[in-house]
């Protein structure tokens, strides 16, 4: 078993104008997959919009300088995000596949296990 | 022995069982690299063994027992803590070390080319990866068929192997639910590797034999894997039927030769014969998809006794169905060639015209080199001319570049 985040984009302008309807469907999308896939489940949780975001960065005399806004800016946010536990990556597309998005996508990413 | 013998013996052995050992090795090592690295080792062990021994009677199954042999001695020697996280997961293998002498009874060969053809890795990785694991090409061969610096090549196949094992791409056949998109998958990378064959993109010949042999090898391959797919049929079938006409494509002096050119008694019967089969087998299927759509006009033109008796209406029928199952610009630049020769040039030119604003054609040379022969045969001598040298400016194959050059000549005198 292996385990791999699941980042799930969406358009954040598309997803505020959508309206509440939308909205519900979304969660309720979520709710589903979650009673699916619970076993699979290591964990996960929506985020604020990207305009809550603060960036740490140090420039190159090691010196922190905080933000406002993404690491990146996209026109596709980091939205929300899922743990999950699968045999191989076949298993984990068969899953994040099942995951509602309004306008975007899911990416998956093997979480990196260090010997 | 002689040693020649040996060495043809061995050489025949890469070619034709490369990727079943390979497929079989990787099963007991877990790993591509170490997989290849026992597969080399065997081979050269056959070199110097079959010369003492003789030429085995089963050469495949041979070197997979040696190549399994020295997998297994490398697993052994791995720590038990490495042991415990393979890299390739088995789903249906029980957990004891496969015996190295134990008869082999399933062919793994499955398994790899659809982890090579997985769609999370790029189109150009995954005919990258199949040419090189299951035509066992060396990187630098893998480089020249596509034009690209073997360093680039080689960092690609690097990334890509480390891709499989990190994100544990499965060596496994997929579900029955996946199958269909994943077996296209795989007939889309052979495809590409037998059109590049075909009529290289660019160099001094017409055709590239070796990309060729090798897409047909494929696609033999996974119709003796996979015997009730239509799609494979249907590919098999139009590799057979297209390639039957290789060797009237040129002529003594390697100049193109067209269609209407070529001499019909020099095609090879027996692989038309053999596709024809195929494609009934492949059109049974319903709807039929598009590599079945394909071979069906192929077979037409293999079976018409002269480029006058070609049942061009029908053809055109063929790719009104093509044009649906995939939708293409270049399908729809091919549907109306097809009508210029069914309805005469001006409505081929007309249909041609629908679609010339279509971005994907822009710069296609086969577009420009259309135009021009229907202008051609409708008399419109200077805007012939003009799409003649268009084309010729956008064309990259030599032999090609001659026919189009002869016909400006002629237009010209």
């Amino acid at each position: 078993m292996s385990e791999y985040l699941v980042l799930i984009y969406d358009n954040e302008t598309v997803m505020e104008s959508a309206g509440e309807a939308a909205f519900n469907k979304m969660m309720t999308g979520h709710a589903t997959f979650g009673e699916k896939n619970g076993a699979a489940l290591r964990g996960g949780n929506a985020l604020q919009p990207t305009m809550s975001a603060t960036s740490l960065r140090r420039d190159a005399a090691g010196e922190l300088h905080v933000s406002d806004g993404p690491f990146v800016e996209t026109k596709e946010a980091l939205g929300g995000y899922y743990v999950i536990e699968a045999t191989d990556l076949d298993e984990a597309i068969t899953i994040a596949g099942q995951i509602p998005s309004i306008d975007g996508g899911v990416e998956i990413r093997p979480i990196r296990v260090f010997d | 022995m002689g040693s020649g013998d040996v060495e043809a013996a061995v050489a025949d052995a890469y070619r034709t069982q490369w990727a079943y050992v390979l497929a079989a090795t990787i099963r007991v090592t877990g790993d591509i690299d170490e997989g290849e690295e026992c597969v080399q080792d065997a081979f050269s062990r056959a070199l110097t063994t079959w010369a003492t021994t003789g030429i085995p009677a089963n050469c495949g199954a041979w070197l997979t027992t040696v190549a399994r042999r020295r997998a297994i001695d490398l697993l052994r020697r791995r720590t038990t803590h490495e042991r415990l996280i393979p890299m390739f997961i088995e789903s249906d293998q029980n957990s004891t070390l496969p015996d190295g002498d134990a008869p082999l009874i399933a062919d793994d060969r499955l398994r790899l080319i659809f982890t090579c053809c997985h769609p999370s890795l790029s189109f150009e990785t995954q005919v990258a990866l199949t040419l090189r694991l299951l035509c066992g090409l060396t990187t630098s061969e893998v480089a020249r068929a596509f034009l690209v610096g073997e360093a680039t090549m080689a960092a690609r196949i690097t990334r890509a192997k480390k891709k499989i094992t990190t994100s544990h791409i499965p060596y496994r056949v997929p579900t029955a639910e996946d199958l269909p998109s994943r077996v296209d998958a795989v007939l889309s990378v052979i495809h590409l590797v037998f059109t590049t064959g075909h009529t290289a993109p660019s160099g001094a010949d017409l055709m590239r034999r070796d990309l060729v042999d090798r897409a047909l090898e494929l696609a033999r391959m996974l119709r003796t894997l996979l015997p009730d797919e239509a799609g494979v049929a249907g590919l098999l079938a139009l590799i057979l039927l297209t390639d039957a006409r290789q060797r009237t494509r040129t002529s003594g002096d390697g100049a193109l030769l067209l269609l209407s050119e070529q001499d019909r008694g020099q095609w090879d019967r027996g692989a038309i014969d053999e596709g024809v089969v195929l494609v009934r087998e492949a059109l049974n299927r319903r709807p039929a998809g598009r590599f079945a759509l394909m071979a069906a006009i192929a077979a037409l033109h293999a079976q018409a006794p002269t480029w006058e008796a070609t049942d061009w209406q029908e053809i055109v029928g063929l790719y009104d169905l093509l044009v649906v199952v995939w939708p293409s610009p270049v399908v729809a630049l091919n549907r109306a060639a097809a009508i210029g020769f069914a309805d005469g040039p001006q409505r081929g030119l007309d249909a041609l015209d629908d679609i010339a604003l279509d971005p994907v054609l822009t710069g296609y040379n086969y577009l420009a080199s259309a135009r021009a022969d229907f202008l051609r045969r409708l008399g419109r001598h200077d805007e012939a001319v003009a799409a003649y040298r268009e084309a010729l400016m956008l064309c990259d194959n030599d032999v090609e570049r001659a026919f189009l050059q002869s016909r400006l000549d002629e237009l010209d005198t």
